[in-house]
């Protein structure tokens, strides 16, 4: 494809995207190049079935299994595979753990890359230019618009997903939750504590 | 030579708005039927993820930055349709019923679970051995794609012409910079770089944080410093 893509095809299609995906939607259904059965079912997958249930069911049982946290950070594949967990934006996952010296955050700077089978859809401000710009550069500014703050001997280590691997952060697991199990842990596991924006059981 | 959407470092962006518990997956239902649309037509396969991540960086500067997420998905999905010929730009507002030859491809509802599961791994396996290893010392390039110009790359601009290390080596990985141009796969081993921040920013909130970017072979050469 030239990189000269003719800009303005959407010219034709209505400004209001609402509008736009319904022309969209239209054009291709008539031409019998989409089902709508198969966005229903597409649309069902990631509203219903992946999400970051599945993160968290993997992060609690590395918090509390050193052998399976182990085996997690260095071959994640095998392990995601045996639980079903793989898939679009997924087929190559990395974990990696935070620590006292250091507290990891995932970002795509360039588009949104996210680990999709293991935490669902993104969320809006991950997608956002304030996070995708700023994270990169002022990690702890970012870390306080979440209410988080780091001690201050621990170094920050931003991962920018620019290829097609992906990231998931392991959190330490605080000292008060230390008595609970699997089922327990994987419920105070957030979405944002395995991108790195989030503490265990603390808050978003 | 800057591109609206490698953003990272810019200044002037405001707060990060955190997600409420009540948000929903989609926050409105075009939001859902634009990813459902975008990804059932990657089945037709008259495109590849880098073309399309190329067709979102190609919308004019003016747009990207004001469209939503969504719509840039959908902006994008309308000029790689119109451009790979798939339809043209007519049918947006006056649909043709007629059957696409490429229709046969579409992709049916009892497909999608299969389709989403498998994905599209982009490791391969290359001949040539890593030319880096873990521990050694590299400097990037200039953030711009040697093929063509003002192409796809993925190389971030806040990195380029910077001093960092080998972390980690993940062998070979089709190479964007070539597969957004129909200049085939052209695997390159890929790796992850470790920077320091005071080797990337003027005032970095802490010298000894560090930014692990995954870079491809021929963004890097080796540095012989000490």
């Amino acid at each position: 494809m030239p990189h000269d893509v003719e800009k303005h095809s959407h010219s034709l299609l209505p400004s209001d995207p609402e509008l736009k995906v319904k022309a969209l939607e239209t054009a291709l259904i008539k031409r019998g190049l989409i089902d709508p059965a198969a966005l229903d079912e597409i649309i069902d997958t990631y509203q219903n079935k992946i999400g970051p249930k599945n993160g968290a069911k993997i992060i609690a049982k590395a918090l509390l299994d050193k052998e399976f946290k182990k085996a997690l950070i260095s071959d994640p594949m095998q392990i995601l595979e045996k639980h079903g967990f793989l898939g679009r934006q997924g087929e190559h996952i990395k974990v990696v753990e935070n620590t006292p010296e250091v507290h990891n955050i995932v970002v795509c700077t360039l588009c949104s890359c996210y680990p999709w089978p293991l935490l669902g859809i993104p969320p809006t401000w991950y997608k956002s230019d304030e996070y995708r710009s700023r994270v990169v550069r002022e990690p702890r500014k970012c870390l306080s618009d979440f209410g988080v703050t780091l001690p201050k001997d621990t170094k920050v280590r931003v991962w920018d997903s620019t290829a097609e691997i992906r990231y998931l952060v392991l959190p330490i697991l605080p000292d008060k939750y230390k008595d609970f199990d699997k089922e327990q842990l994987s419920e105070i596991i957030s979405r944002d504590a395995m991108i790195g924006t989030a503490l265990i059981g603390e808050a978003s | 030579m800057s591109r609206v959407h490698d953003m990272g470092g810019r200044f002037g962006d405001g707060a990060i708005q955190p997600a409420s518990t009540k948000d929903k997956t989609f926050k409105e239902t075009w939001h859902a039927r634009a990813l459902a649309v975008t990804l059932a037509t990657g089945s037709l396969r008259q495109w590849n993820l880098d073309m399309s991540r190329h067709a979102r960086e190609c919308l004019p500067p003016k747009d990207y930055c004001e469209f939503s997420y969504y719509n840039k998905w959908i902006s994008a999905l309308a000029n790689l349709l119109v451009a790979r010929g798939v339809i043209s730009s007519a049918e947006f507002s006056d649909p043709i019923q007629k059957m696409h030859p490429l229709s046969s491809r579409k992709l049916l509802a009892v497909e999608v679970a299969k389709v989403l599961s498998k994905g599209a791994p982009t490791s391969r396996s290359v001949e040539d051995p890593p030319k880096f290893l873990v521990g050694q010392n590299v400097k990037t390039r200039r953030a711009q794609n040697k093929f063509v110009s003002g192409g796809h790359t993925r190389l971030p601009k806040y990195a380029e012409r910077s001093k960092g290390k080998i972390e980690i080596c993940h062998g070979a990985h089709v190479f964007p910079d070539a597969h957004a141009h129909d200049l085939g796969e052209q695997p390159e081993h890929l790796y992850t770089v470790s920077f320091l921040a005071s080797e990337l920013w003027e005032s970095p909130e802490n010298p000894n944080d560090t930014l692990c970017v995954d870079i491809w072979e021929s963004y890097m050469e080796p540095v012989n410093d000490p």
